[in-house]
């Protein structure tokens, strides 16, 4: 047989025992030539261009996950900054002038994403997005000021805003004027906690080619037309890692690349032929680890696999050796990595995360310390909703720096749960999971936030 | 396409899917047999025409006769083993 019995069966409950899968097939849409300065022409190009290029991707997608037998989990758009087409109609000059009118047009353009992502059959779609880690256009301004709403109307609409860069700094007017959007995004969804922030990512860094949501968007750099993947596999991970319970941590690592070389060719498999059957250019294979709710599919529970609870001194180390050997794995089986690479651990989606939360073996403080050796950042955390927009500003200003000094992506995706207190439980079901509401500190940061404008971009030399 | 069986061995399970494949017109190939972790685990190599059988469908017939025989069914292109375990 052209490969072994002992290969196929391990493939086989990989997919049956472990929760295999390819988390995400993106497809990435340029809607540049959707601008206009009028609003009702941008919609009707949003729609003309996604109903046109993304018709047949989700049949498509279902065709190759029955084909190959290995779950496909979500299928997902990704668009141009949204904020870019709209620069035409909001700018100084543009075609609306009353700030009124400039929200209902982020808003109508928000639903017609919306109507356009439902009509073929995604869940979310990403780029409804403002690229500001230097300065705010007019357009921006306005978009931004619109954002909240945009996302409180809209149920598949993600945004993600890079405030950051390490070319740029921090733009730290941008920064206080997130902590102010998720504060008021998490208001206007109080019956579902809070659930719009959870659309709502800010970055530093941003990747391009992230088919990630709610974090994805369509880079100036791309295509027309790209197919993303992002792979998965904790699960799988973390099965290997139990039967080596009393291995040397550089075996460990060696396990750890082995699996995620095998999970990453799933995705390039899938990643190559999605793209050819659609006929539009493959784009990347983003290395990931991404956790869901299912029980053992989760980072948590590889830091304990590894010997760690989530959160303990160790975790650090832990999560940084399991980051690298993925990556390490990964970029055996594929050419073309790229999106945020690494592992994820959003607390919502994760519950051995969510465990370590309750138990208090894991704080704020130290996941923000993980996140300076893993792919993400603050992601899916949910904190008390009386937590004031300056300190959320502050949080995310801590993690913009980790992010710009050391030359990663990072990112805060974080929801002040309205009415909750420290212990108190959410509950979104489905993707976004749930989990305890987590302290954060009560010391003031206003005074810091107040300042505003830049933090500069750090020195790149000297660097320790 | 790889055929894979798992489950309790007991009589009658290679006959049962090669009659199934049979009657699709799929030529096994290959066949091999293994106990992995005290289960029963048989594959199959077998080609189909996808032009004129549906390859849906003889998933749906495989896993009713997997279930009948208590045991568990997979179908899927070969591709995404030698792309898993080989460079």
């Amino acid at each position: 047989m052209f490969i072994s019995p002992e290969e196929i069966l391990e493939t086989v409950e990989m997919v049956q025992s472990h929760s295999l899968d390819v988390r995400t097939v993106t497809l990435g849409l340029n809607l540049a030539p959707a601008a206009h300065p009028d609003i009702d022409v941008v919609c009707d190009n949003i729609t003309r261009i996604i109903s046109s290029r993304a018709a047949d991707l989700v049949p498509t997608v279902r065709r190759i996950e029955s084909h190959f037998g290995v779950p496909i989990v979500n299928v997902r758009l990704a668009t141009s900054a949204i904020s870019t087409l709209l620069e035409p109609a909001l700018s100084v000059g543009g075609s609306i002038q009353n700030d009124r009118d400039a929200e209902a047009a982020v808003v109508a353009v928000a639903a017609a994403l919306d109507q356009a992502a439902a009509d073929v059959g995604v869940d979310f779609i990403g780029g409804f997005s403002a690229l500001v880690s230097k300065g705010v256009t007019s357009a921006e301004d306005r978009f931004l000021a619109a954002l909240p709403k945009a996302l409180a109307s809209t149920q598949r609409v993600c945004s993600s805003v890079c405030v950051a860069s390490t070319k740029a700094g921090i733009n730290m007017d941008a920064v206080a004027r997130m902590g102010e959007a998720i504060k008021e995004a998490a208001e206007l969804t109080a019956e579902s906690n809070g659930l719009g922030c959870a659309k709502l990512v800010v970055f530093a860094n941003i990747p391009e080619d992230n088919p990630f949501m709610a974090g994805g968007y369509h880079g100036v750099g791309e295509a027309d037309a790209v197919i993303n993947v992002g792979i998965s596999g904790p699960g799988v991970v973390r099965s290997v890692l139990e039967n080596h319970a009393d291995e040397p941590l550089e075996k460990i690592a060696d396990l750890i690349k082995r699996t995620a070389f095998k999970i990453t060719r799933a995705g390039e498999l899938v990643a190559r032929t999605a793209a050819s059957d659609l006929g539009v250019s493959q784009g990347i294979v983003d290395l990931s680890l991404a956790p869901t709710t299912a029980p053992g599919d989760s980072i948590g529970d590889i830091l304990a696999s590894i010997g760690v609870t989530p959160g303990a001194p160790g975790t650090t180390a832990a999560l940084s050796l399991l980051t690298d050997a993925v990556k390490k794995g990964g970029a055996m089986a594929t050419s073309a990595q790229g999106g945020l690479s690494g592992a994820f651990i959003p607390i919502s989606e994760d519950l051995a995360m969510q465990q370590a939360v309750r138990d208090g073996a894991l704080s704020l403080d130290k996941l923000e310390a993980m996140t300076a050796v893993c792919s993400v950042g603050l992601d899916m955390v949910i904190v008390p909703g009386n937590t004031p927009a300056t300190t959320l500003s502050a949080l995310i200003a801590d993690e913009m720096s980790i992010g710009v000094v050391n030359n990663k992506t990072t990112a805060v995706r974080i929801i002040p749960a309205p009415g909750k207190v420290v212990g108190d439980e959410v509950e979104w079901g489905g993707l976004l999971g749930g989990g305890p509401v987590m302290a954060i500190s009560e010391f003031d940061s206003s005074a810091f936030i107040a300042r505003g404008g830049r933090i500069p971009a750090p020195l790149r030399s000297l660097g320790n | 396409m790889v055929v894979s069986v798992i489950g309790q061995d007991r009589p009658g399970i290679v006959a049962e899917v090669s009659s199934v494949l049979a009657e699709t017109g799929a030529n096994i190939e290959d066949i091999s047999q293994t106990i992995r972790s005290g289960l029963f685990a048989m594959i199959m190599l077998v080609s189909i025409d996808e032009d004129s059988t549906s390859l849906d469908g003889l998933k749906e017939t495989l896993t009713g006769s997997g279930e009948k025989l208590g045991v568990q069914v997979q179908v899927q292109h070969e591709d995404i083993f030698r792309y898993m375990h080989r460079v």
